[in-house]
Formats: C-alpha cells, structure tokens, sequence
C-alpha cells in the first residue's frame, strides 16, 4: 500500500488523506463535517465564520453540457448564516470526536485588527488545526469590502494576513481569488504577510446563462440576477494553470490546497503533480455526496502503487517543470497523424474538423485498400454521376439485399472510401483529429525524424544556438 | 374537405399499445447529445429520401425542434409515418458508426418521431411557394405514400397537384396497412392533413377503371403520377377459399384500423411469413386469438420477414409452422374451419410433399398473406407503359415511364417496399416533372 496521508501541511496540520471539503454548503455544520469524515474525507475546511449574514433563494445555478448536468456551477450565497457561537462550539465537538482529521476555520470578518485577532483566537481556542483566510469570495461579501475585495489588492491581503499573524498559532492559509489579473500578486502579498500556505482557486465571477422565456439569468432572485462564483468541472483548466503559476513562482510558492473542478482522484493527482499538498472539494460533493471519496482515496492509492510512489511527496510537483515559457518550446520537434484503419468507424470527423478548423491534410479520397500517405486514381465526375444513378438507395427488403447492404468492401470494418487519409507532408501535428476522434487510440500522433536539432524561438532569436537567421531580401 | 375523418378508439388504442413509446423531451436531448455529428453521414446515405439525420438530430440537442422537423420534412414529407413505420435497423439506424464501437446505435427514428410530433403539436405548416407560380398541373392516382410526396413537393415548389383516390380516406397502406402498433390510422391522416394544408387537393371515391376515365385525367393535367400500389392480395388456389372465416391479411389488417373488427377468439392460421403476414398475426393475438400459427412452405431461415419483426411476433405470442403448406379448407357443421396441411420438403428448389404428414388444424380464421398481386393492365393497355414481372418500368433516377406524360412510384414499380422508398420515388417524379416543365415554359 502506499501512504496517502499527509503530514505537517503548512507546518503542522496531519491528515488520513489529502482529500479536503472546501469551505462551501457541505461542512455549514458540524454534523455534515462529521458524516464526512465517516465516508472518508481527509479534512474539511468550515464554512466561512464571521458575522451572519443573510441570504437569498434561489442561490445556485449550472451550466449543462450536451445534455449532462452540471458541467459548471455557479452560487450567489454567501459565507455562514450561523452565529460563530454555534459554528465554534460544533467545532470544538468535532475535534473531540475527530482528533486526526483536519479542520481548517475558514475566516471572513471587517478589515480591522480587533476583529481579525478576535476571531482568530476564537477558533484556534475551538480547536482549529489551521485558519483559512477568505480572500476570495466574489459575490455580496466583496461589495462590503471582504472577501475577493481583499483578495483584489495585494495590499489589503498582506497587511490582514500580518494581523492574523501576530496571534494565530496554527497555519494559516490565504485563499486566492482567481478574478485578477495575476494571481501572484496577492499570492506573493500573502507570503510577505507571512502566510504559511495558500488555497487557490477560489470562484470565478460568472453569469452562467438567460433564461430565454423570461430573459432573466440564472438563478433568478425575484426576476434578478447578481454575478456569482464558477466552479465544478468546467473551471479545473483553469485552476490548474492558476495553481502552476504560482507554485513555479519562487516569490509566491508556499504549500498550496488545491482547489477548481476537482471530481476525481485523477483530478487531485494533476493538481499533486503541479505541487498541491492537499485538495479541496465541493462541487462534485453537492453533486453526488460525501461518498465521492472513497473512490478517490483508493483510485489514488491503486495509481501511486503502480507508479511506485510510497508517499504523496514522492510525487508532489513533479509536472511543474514540465511547464514553461512557450519560448522555451522545441520548434523543430514533429509529430503527425496516423489513422488507425482497423479502428476507424468511419464518422469522418478528423476530415471535416481538419479541413475547415485546421490545416486541411486529412482527405476523403480513398478508393483502394490499404494505403497511407499516397494519393490514389479518383473516378471521374461523369463516373461519380453514373455511378450515383446506378446506386439510388431503396430499402433492402430481400435477405441477398440485406446481405449486401451490411457488407464493406476493402479489409476494414468500415468501407475504405469512408476511411480518411493523412497527407503527412501538410500535416502540421496540431493533435485535433486525435481530439475530436470518438475512438480511443484510432489517431495517434507519431513522432516523425524533422532530422533537425531541437532548437527554441529563444535560442533562434536570441542566438544562443548556432542557427543563423533567415536572409530575407 | 378534410382528410382527418376516423373516430378515436380507445380499446384499439389500448389493444395496440405502441411497440417504441414516444421519447420525453429530455430523453430526446440526451439521445441528440450521443450522436456524432458525423460528417457525411451513412446513416443519411442509408435512406432512401436522404434525411439529413445529423442536422436533425442537432437541433434536437438545441432544442430547435421546429427546425429539426422542417430538416425532416425537407427530404421527406412522411417523415412522421417513416419514423414509425420505417424499418430503421436495417436502414439509418443499421448504418449508424456506433455499431463498429459496439454501442447502441442512435434512436434515429424515436429522435424523428419527436421533432415531426412536436411539429404537428404546435400546428405547424410547411411554407411552399404560391400556388401556381410554376406552370405545371398533376395528377397522382391513388393516395399512398408516392403519391402524396409527389403531391407535397409539387405543391411545395409551387405548382398544383391533385390527388385522386378510390377509397375514403387517403394513406394507402400508411391508413390501412401499418400495424397499429407502429403508426396509427389517425397519425397518418394528422399527416395528410398537413399535406392537404400545403395546397394537395384531394378526389376521394374517385377509381380510375377505364380509358375515359385515364382520357379525362390527361385532358385537365400536364403530368400524370401512377402511385397504384399493389392490388388484391394473392389467393392460395385451394379448395375451399371462399369459405367465411377466409380473409387475407390486408383485409384483417385494414378491418380492425378502422374499427371494423374489433375482437378475435379461438385459433387463427396466418398463411406466409413475409413482413404483412407476421403483422396479421401479432394483431390476431392483440385482438384476442388464443392460438395464432403461422404457416410457412420453407424453413425459419428462408422467411421474407425482416428479422427484427420476426423476433417480435415471437414476443406476441406467434407459434410458426415451417414447411407445411394448406392444401384445402373445409368447415365442420360447428362453423369451425379446418385447414388441412402437408409437410413438404424441397428438392431442387421445388416443394415436394412429404407422404404421410397431412395435419388438419381446427381454426376459427384462415389469413392469407402470401403477397399482394400487380394491377397493371389498364396501365400498360392504355398508356403504352412497359410493365415487367408485374412492375411499371420506370427511369428510377426520375420516375418517368416510357410514356413521356406518365411517371410511377412506389410499390406499382418495385413489388412492394417500404414507405420511405414510395416517398423517395415520389418526390423524384416531382422534381423531374418541375425540371421538364422548366425547360418547357422558359
């Protein structure tokens, strides 16, 4: 087995796994948190504590995706409607009943000293393993200069995270808002705060659509709207190059929970491999519930072992070099793409994709049996025309019809004319076929010799190989 | 007049509870979202009017239902009785790529069936051009699948077509002959109506039996579209046909579509096995028949049937008889039929009796359905068109006979196919009667 717990995030906070719920609906009380660490979660992060507010109904809505539920999601609500009384007390009886899972206080009060100190010896009195500073939150809460209005301003973010310094005993985390130019900025505030992690990514500001009866986008308060916060599967792209920028910035890195579409263990070891030391959930568990994680602990497990990674730090950012400037990019490596035609079923997708969203070197020209590469003997238009009053489709009835209906001709299950061809010269390797091809492993992309050395647009313009410049007269 | 004239029947309805139960709206969306969008497509290859299938299928998923019907309806104008009664396994549906991934292939007819019922539900309209503004008069003889998409392009592109029909509703076999199970009477004349909406005017009682009367027709119009159909069905040739209790399966069929028969008991003896035989017999057992034997001269593997109906009649109760043949009817003083039977065997593509193997069966009705016979006489007589193997000869590319003013479709020239193959002839004689017409007045 290899070990999937985590120990000293941040400093000191240990938990069973890395899988955390995110500060949102499911841990609004201890009660959830505490059916969810008996369905297996690692952590939970509290619903944001601090003055109660009140909220709206309706507060959530989703953009579906081809007839499936839930691609993004959006939320209007804002941080707990439960006094911090009762949030502490049922924090404090979960850390009785739960000593080693963590429990981070998720924090957003008015930007003054007092009241940041208040709370931050309040809930580590509770029993809060770390704090979680919200500087993110996008909606209502901003508009009263918290949440992502700290977030926004590298300033306000740095000086509230030296407050909470100056009492906080336990890690604390500054979470960051995505809807900013460049995250590091506040992440490296943060670090000059003294912050002693980061949880990113928060929600991103979003409309998720109208409503084309009423007009009026979703969800709908009393027929208005207000922007809202995004998330769920549709914003991981986006949280993971959030997560890469600041993780490869000396200035910002700091241990980082990982946060942004996060629905799987595949999810949670992208965001491992880009130098998360924990990840945190919340839209697929509004989804589908606390069970999510078994499979995620486990999935997890299963990979690393087959990996050969005993711990999480084996292979913690081990993907964050392989990001770079594109610069830095090998302009003289080629792949192109190769159909394979025993796989093909023939929707000739690639064709068309490539032929009016690419560069137009995947043809349907095929006539004979197996060839790659070469151009065949193409029947003429007036044999084309012959051939197609020769061949007017009629239902076949009789069983030889049948018969011939269902038959192809060439070696391939699907018929050799339906079977697109790669014109490997004009192929430019852009991997969109291989993308918008519904078979697994039909088109790969194969490397080709360019017998070139690898060279980069630095090096070329720069100098630093032996390449000269192009004569241009 | 209106073409929509059958009473609702809530016990027919009941008894033929549809085999494919129309899909909610968000099943449709789900199933639009699994087709590919294939470029292409094979399955709009595979049928005969040449659907766009993808584009439909598209708008589905969009929810631009009106948009998907008009697509439907573009290329065939029966596209709500095709959805139903087209044999799509081995038409769009069999040609789907899901099936070389070995997954289920789309729901292509179901999704059609949605898009064209939505249509109807919301009374919608096919736009076509102002009546008259091509100069071009046609007559379609009987009112069957070929004829009213004869009919319906005509008119769609703005010439006038009449169609002319012996009986009292119009369809052909989509009113009288599809299982109800799969497209009901009144579906097909909600259809029709439409049709009748786009400017089709229609002549109901009016049979075309003589010269005078094909003389009259070619006086008042330019073309003359023959969607005949077939006519009566075969006879067995035994002894003892005429008996009551004999009647043939289009009749049986047509019967309880309208109303006419309303209940069966006892054991009935369905005699064929091409694709109207096995409908005979599902509906037998639907009406009521305890015992339902079809009576086949060869072997399971030879049937005519397609194979996915032969596997339903099995689920509706159908017990088969294979090669045994009747060879005479006769009744007993109760008024039960007996039908006595040989075995046979088949040497050298002949059916020879095998001695000793005679079975009388004790039945209430006997069904024949062995196929229906040519009524092409008048035609060829007449009208100087060739007529072979009982089919009016035609440029399949355009319908045109070797009379230059007459043209045919549908069943009168293929021996009897599906409906979707009637509607592609018909709506090929349609636009080959425009062009020339075209070329004529220009």
């Amino acid at each position: 087995m290899s070990d999937i717990r985590v120990r000293g995030f941040a400093g000191s906070i240990n938990s069973p796994n890395p899988f955390w719920l995110a500060s949102a609906p499911p841990t609004n009380c201890g009660e959830q948190i505490m059916r969810a660490f008996d369905a297996g979660w690692g952590g939970a992060v509290w619903k944001t504590i601090g003055e109660p507010v009140t909220n709206v109904s309706s507060r959530y809505s989703a953009t579906d995706w081809n007839g499936l539920r839930i691609m993004g999601f959006n939320n209007i609500e804002l941080i707990s409607d439960r006094s911090v009384e009762d949030n502490l007390r049922e924090m404090a009886e979960v850390k009785k009943r739960y000593p080693h899972h963590a429990v981070i206080a998720s924090l957003m009060v008015a930007s003054n000293r007092e009241a940041w100190h208040e709370i931050v010896m309040r809930s580590e009195d509770a029993g809060a393993d770390g704090l979680e500073l919200n500087f993110g939150c996008p909606h209502g809460m901003s508009e009263r200069g918290m949440g992502s209005a700290v977030g926004q301003v590298p300033e306000y973010a740095e000086m509230i995270t030296a407050w909470v310094k100056e009492k906080a005993r336990t890690p604390v985390l500054v979470k960051l808002t995505p809807n900013i130019t460049d995250i590091r900025t506040v992440a490296r505030a943060a670090k000059r705060g003294g912050a002693d992690g980061l949880s990113a990514i928060n929600t991103i500001n979003s409309i998720t659509g109208i409503d084309l009866d009423t007009l009026v986008p979703r969800p709908n308060v009393d027929g208005k709207t207000s922007h809202g916060g995004y998330c769920g599967p549709a914003v991981k792209p986006i949280a993971l190059n959030m997560v890469q920028q600041v993780m490869a910035d000396p200035e910002s890195a700091l241990p980082l929970s990982g946060i942004g579409g996060i629905e799987t263990w595949r999810d949670a070891a992208e965001f491992i491999l880009l130098g998360c030391g924990t990840v945190q959930v919340c839209t697929a568990v509004m989804h589908y519930g606390y069970r999510i994680v078994e499979d995620m602990a486990e999935g997890l497990e299963s990979w690393m072992r087959s990996k050969k990674f005993d711990r999480i730090e084996d292979f913690r950012g081990l993907s964050l070099n392989r990001v770079t400037d594109w610069k830095n990019l090998n302009l003289n490596y080629k792949i192109v793409a190769r159909i394979d035609e025993s796989k093909c079923i023939g929707c000739d997708l690639c064709h068309i994709a490539c032929w009016d969203g690419a560069h137009q070197c995947i043809h349907l020209d095929r006539v004979t049996g197996p060839v790659n590469g070469h151009v065949e003997l193409h029947p003429t238009p007036a044999q084309n025309e012959a051939h197609s009053r020769a061949s007017i489709t009629v239902t076949p009835v009789t069983r030889k019809e049948r018969a011939a209906a269902g038959a192809t001709h060439g070696p391939y299950m699907t018929p050799i004319d339906r079977i697109p061809r790669v014109d490997e010269t004009e192929c430019v390797g852009c991997n969109l076929c291989s993308l918008v091809c519904p078979v697994d492993q039909c088109i790969t992309m194969v490397r080709v010799d360019s017998g070139v050395p690898a060279e980069t647009w630095e090096e070329r313009t720069h100098g630093l190989s032996c390449a000269v410049e192009p004569h241009r007269s | 007049m209106s073409t929509t004239t059958l009473p609702d029947d809530p016990q027919l309805r009941e008894r033929f509870t549809e085999l494919k139960p129309p899909l909610t709206p968000q099943a449709a969306t789900i199933e639009a979202n699994r087709c590919l969008y294939c470029f292409d497509a094979p399955c709009t290859v595979a049928c005969p009017t040449h659907i766009d299938v993808p584009g439909f299928i598209k708008r589905i998923a969009s929810g631009n239902l009106r948009g998907s019907a008009m697509r439907i309806l573009d290329a065939n104008i029966l596209g709500g009785s095709c959805s139903r009664a087209c044999p799509v396994d081995i038409l769009c549906e069999g040609a789907c790529v899901m099936h070389k991934q070995g997954r289920h292939p789309i729901r292509i007819g179901q999704l059609q069936r949605h898009a064209i019922d939505a249509f109807h539900d919301a009374g919608g309209d096919v736009q076509t051009a102002p009546r008259g503004s091509r100069h071009v008069r046609v007559a379609c003889i009987g009112a069957g699948p070929a004829s009213l998409a004869c009919a319906a392009e005509l008119c769609r592109q703005g010439a006038k077509a009449t169609v002319v029909e012996r009986r009292a509703l119009p369809g052909g076999l989509n009113t009288y002959g599809v299982a109800e199970y799969k497209l009901r009477a009144a579906e097909s004349l909600r259809e029709i109506e439409m049709i009748r909406r786009m400017g089709v005017e229609f002549r109901f009682g009016a049979g075309i039996e003589s010269a005078e009367d094909l003389k009259e027709l070619e006086s008042e119009f330019d073309f003359i579209f023959l969607g005949l159909g077939l006519g009566a069905m075969q006879q067995l040739n035994i002894p003892g046909e005429e008996s009551e209790g004999v009647m043939n399966a289009l009749e049986l069929i047509a019967g309880y579509k309208t109303g006419r028969i309303r209940e069966l008991a006892g054991t009935v003896v369905v005699v064929g096995a091409g694709n109207t035989a096995i409908d005979a017999a599902n509906a037998a057992r639907r009406l009521g028949a305890e015992t339902v034997y079809l009576l086949y001269r060869r072997g399971e593997r030879d049937i005519p049937a397609f194979e996915s109906e032969y596997e339903h009649s099995k689920v509706e109760g159908v017990q088969f008889l294979w090669r045994r043949q009747p060879m005479a009817i006769r009744a007993d003083a109760h008024g039960v039929l007996l039908l006595d039977t040989v075995q046979v065997r088949e040497v050298d593509k002949e059916l020879v009796p095998i001695p000793d193997s005679k079975l009388t069966i004790a039945c209430h009705l006997v069904v024949p359905a062995i196929g229906q016979s040519p009524i092409t006489d008048l035609m060829r007589d007449f009208c100087r068109i060739e007529v072979r193997d009982g089919q009016i000869v035609i440029d399949h590319a355009t319908g045109q006979t070797g009379n230059p003013r007459y043209f045919a479709g549908g069943d009168c020239t293929n021996g009897g196919r599906e409906v979707v193959d009637a509607v592609a002839d018909g709506k090929r004689s349609a636009l080959a009667m425009l062009k020339i017409a075209e070329a004529m007045y220009v």
